[in-house]
């Protein structure tokens, strides 16, 4: 009874969770633009949605920035993280203090606050900016991963290694890396995640014909019903979606999942 | 240490030059035009771009205040922009606006007289019209079975929740003016208290305050009565849905004139001439006219629509009659009173 | 090594305070201001733009936005934290297809999540015309209050799922076998020990979820018909329409505070039930 009774909330929520989109989907596949009839099964709007070129340019500069942004954000990420890691103790506190802002902060109040500094620097607005913003937000997540791994790491391994003769590049290379890399790659990952979905501070600092995927749904959204968005995501749940099974099939243990 | 820093460095270099490279293909010019959403026939860009080599890149506002507010904020420089009227007027008074030469823009000609040397810009030294039209209410006939005549069934209680506002002050504002028998560009705070207060008594049947919106949930029958400018009507209609009609009330309304403009941060000033001379063409303004919906200032482009369509000559979205122009009043700048204006639709929006 | 390695971050710390902490100071200087923001030598300090924030009327829309953000983060800790407890008891073998399956929607863009919210809620859209079809009467929800929070709930459940799932998956099982062997009924060991246990990550669940809710403009933007303005729309409209970057400015700064407090007090909680954590050895 507890059984059956844990199995329909849960199928509850899934259905609450996923109805939304499941219904996107299947509009995705009707002929006829409105909402009200089902016009019959079709694949055009997959068509229109390739031919599309606002979609296609947004997906182009989403993925443009979140994979510069997150390769960026992680290398200065890890290297800042070591800094810190071997700073002094008030040194340490204020620099992670001062990191930690951008985490705390609400989107909206980093994005005007960004774009105040660039305008301020009468800078033009555009793809430059909303790089610079990313990698703005995404390095204190990647810190906040790695560090965590730095402070586990025995620090007497290093030395070892020193006396050992390592020299220190060669001693960083073979222990310490080893050590933080699944924390590189859990920051990496939620810079990139990160990026990918972004809206508010993209919104706020973005010019003329750099955009990116939230941005256009946004305006889109606004424009009513546009079937190659339902097109887009269909597309985009089948990628997540397959995108998870991989990693699930890769990782032995669960936990890996959750960044 | 060493090895790290190599290590950093060229990683930075790799991704300077990811940066650079999408920029360095840019050497030919490349127009940013700022423009109302679904106000240019993209077919167009791309036959503009074949003809020229000049690349158009586009950016939509909402209404004319979105416009001005990212301009006045800096950052962005447009090449070409489609103000109204009373917002040209203020662009040139704060000289936002480069002057236009006319020996650039032959098809000039092919504006109808009556669109050239109005108010805002008495010699059309710095604008060029492109579209116009009027602001009246579109109602859904199949939900709609009296007849519409005034701003008052806006507020009448059997629409309740089916009724559309523009998100855009002066016009919605406007409407509760003219309902309370004032002009559109009074600053009297008294006045403008009472309009205030009709806004907010209408709040509860407002289903939402939309600009971009409104067309989709015409058709769709979300909502049955809207506030719109007469070329969403036009649009509508040539759509297909001819159940969705337009009317400007009897209290009158807004007349307004679009125009293409050419902001001083362009430093594209020539190639942006060549585009509002294309857009000009006869032909070009034909296609536009009946992608777009609105009404084109090009008076071949107007006949030889009426005379495809002879129905369209009695609607008041396309050719709104002598008596409809009469008690239509062109928006002008508020100038000082820009605050005052600001603040009352702030506080409709808050309540 | 120790002292040359934390040369590393010096370039970073350059970096945070050019994007971190200069921005920041920036808005706060113009919330002090008034004046064109172009011209410099225009501006002289002023303290009206606050003075604005504490009328009645924004009042009211920070009271809204508190408001419908509790609401959202109650339903989705009500919501969420029987999810967290089923998942995190189901046998092994189906615990990460289950999890899996948790986590695609937050993967997918969150713009589309809202989109595809709308087009349900919509007065044609799908709810309705089943209702309709089953010759039930129809909501006309959307746009409007309800529609917001349920927006806000379908967009933030995930977040607030997963932190209380992480702690649950931590708890040594024989914290509970013990508190079993001495007697304790399931529903005795579930309040007296795996709640308490849980809640650092409730904390973290009310922290995610809490916060982009009372921020937000795009969930209020597009479920609410603009009718609905809430702190983050207020603040939007400040740079995009109103041009009054002082008072945004202002209203920017009100927030990051109410934010930091609301922080600060639950990490109080937090440090509070420290010896609830879960165990170390």
């Amino acid at each position: 009874m507890v059984k059956f009774l844990k199995r329909f909330y849960l199928s509850l929520i899934f259905i609450f969770l996923y109805a939304p989109i499941l219904v996107l989907i299947i509009y995705s596949f009707n002929e006829s633009k409105s909402r009200g009839h089902w016009g019959g099964f079709t694949l055009k709007w997959y068509g229109e949605l390739f031919r599309d070129r606002d979609i296609i340019k947004a997906l182009y500069y989403t993925f443009l920035v979140a994979l510069l942004s997150s390769i960026i954000s992680t290398v200065i990420g890890t290297f800042s993280a070591i800094g810190i890691h071997n700073m002094g103790h008030f040194g340490k506190k204020l620099a992670l203090n001062i990191n930690y802002l951008p985490v705390l902060n609400p989107d909206i109040v980093t994005g005007i606050a960004l774009m105040t500094l660039f305008i301020s620097l009468r800078m033009q607005l555009g793809f430059l900016t909303m790089l610079l913003s990313h990698i703005m937000f995404n390095i204190p997540y990647v810190i906040l991963s790695v560090l965590p791994k730095l402070k586990q790491m025995n620090k007497h391994t290093t030395e070892a290694a020193l006396d050992l003769g390592a020299t220190p590049s060669y001693a960083f290379r073979k222990v310490v890396i080893p050590e933080i890399m699944p924390g590189v790659i859990t920051g990496a990952l939620i810079a990139f995640t990160l990026s990918i979905d972004d809206f508010v501070i993209s919104f706020f600092n973005t010019g003329p014909g750099v955009t990116n995927l939230s941005i256009h749904v946004f305006s889109m959204a606004r424009k009513g019903v546009k079937p190659s968005i339902n097109a887009l995501t269909t597309l985009m749940l089948l990628t997540v979606v397959i995108l998870l099974l991989l990693i699930n099939k890769r990782t032995t243990k669960g936990d890996e999942l959750i960044p | 240490m060493k090895r790290i820093c190599i290590l950093l460095l060229s990683c930075l270099l790799i991704v300077t030059s990811l940066i650079v490279l999408p920029g360095c293909k840019q050497d030919r010019v490349v127009l940013n035009i700022y423009n109302w959403g679904e106000y240019i026939d993209p077919d167009l860009l791309v036959k503009f771009e074949k003809e020229t080599g000049i690349k158009v890149n586009q950016d939509f506002f909402e209404t004319n205040e979105h416009m001005l507010a990212k301009l006045e904020g800096g950052g962005s420089y447009y090449d070409l922009i489609f103000p109204s009227d009373y917002v040209i007027e203020e662009m040139i008074k704060k000289d936002m606006l480069h002057k236009i030469d006319l020996n650039n823009i032959p098809n000039f000609k092919y504006v109808g007289d009556r669109f050239k040397n109005l108010n805002y810009d008495p010699d059309n030294e710095y604008s060029v019209p492109y579209f116009w039209g009027t602001l009246g209410i579109l109602y859904n006939t199949e939900m709609v079975d009296e007849e519409v005549d005034s701003w008052d069934i806006l507020w009448d209680e059997k629409y309740a929740g089916q009724i559309l506002m523009l998100d855009s002050m002066r016009d919605t504002i406007g409407v509760a003016l003219k309902k309370l028998g004032y002009s559109v560009n009074t600053t009297d705070p008294d006045k403008l208290e009472e309009a205030k207060n009709l806004l907010i008594q209408q709040m509860p049947l407002v289903n939402g305050y939309y600009v971009d919106e409104t067309k989709d949930m015409m058709i769709n029958g979300d909502a049955a009565i809207a506030l719109n400018w007469s070329g969403t009507a036009m649009d509508i209609y040539w759509e297909g849905a001819d159940y969705i009609k337009f009317v400007v009330p009897k209290e009158g309304a807004n007349l307004w004139f679009d125009c293409m403009v050419i902001p001083k941060t362009s430093k594209n000033k020539a190639e942006a001439e060549m585009f509002i001379n294309f857009m000009l063409e006869p032909e070009n303004a034909y296609q536009n006219s009946l992608y777009v919906g609105y009404v084109s200032p090009v008076t071949e482009v107007f006949e030889r629509i009426m005379q495809e369509n002879p129905e369209v000559a009695d609607m008041d979205a396309y050719n709104p009659s002598e008596e409809v122009l009469d008690i239509c009043e062109v928006f002008i700048d508020l100038g000082d009173s820009r605050p005052l204006f600001n603040e009352v639709w702030t506080q409709i929006k808050v309540h | 090594m120790k002292n040359r390695a934390k040369f590393l971050a010096y370039p970073y710390l350059v970096w945070m305070a050019i994007f971190i902490v200069i921005p920041l100071f920036l808005v706060l200087f113009y919330s002090l201001t008034k004046g064109n923001i172009h011209d410099p030598s225009s501006l002289s300090f002023s303290l009206e733009s606050y003075a604005r924030v504490f009328e009645v009327n924004y009042l009211k829309v920070i009271w809204k936005s508190f408001k419908l953000a509790f609401i959202s983060t109650l339903f989705c800790f009500v919501l969420g934290y029987p999810v967290a407890l089923i998942i995190s008891t189901v046998k092994a073998k189906y615990k990460s297809i289950l999890l899996m399956f948790f986590l695609v929607p937050i993967w997918m863009n969150f713009l589309l999540r809202t989109y595809a919210w709308m087009s349900i809620l919509s007065p044609n859209g799908f709810i309705n015309r089943l209702l309709s079809f089953l010759g039930l009467p129809t909501l006309s929800i959307m746009p409007g209050q309800t529609a917001v929070v349920l927006g806000m709930i379908y967009n933030f459940l995930p977040f607030m799922v997963l932190p209380i799932y992480t702690v649950l998956s931590k708890i040594d099982r024989s914290v509970i076998e013990a508190a079993m062997d001495l007697g304790a009924n399931k529903i005795r060991t579930f309040f007296n020990v795996i709640f308490p246990l849980t809640v650092p990550g409730i904390i973290s669940g009310i922290t995610m979820v809490f916060m982009p809710a009372v921020s937000t403009f795009v969930i209020s933007r597009l479920l609410g018909g603009n009718k609905e303005l809430l702190i983050g729309n207020l603040i939007e409209q400040q740079f995009t329409v109103q041009r009054d970057w002082h008072f945004g400015s202002a209203l920017s700064i009100i927030l990051m505070i109410m934010i930091l407090i609301s922080m600060a007090v639950m990490s109080k909680f937090e440090s509070d039930n420290d010896n609830g954590g879960a165990p170390t050895w």
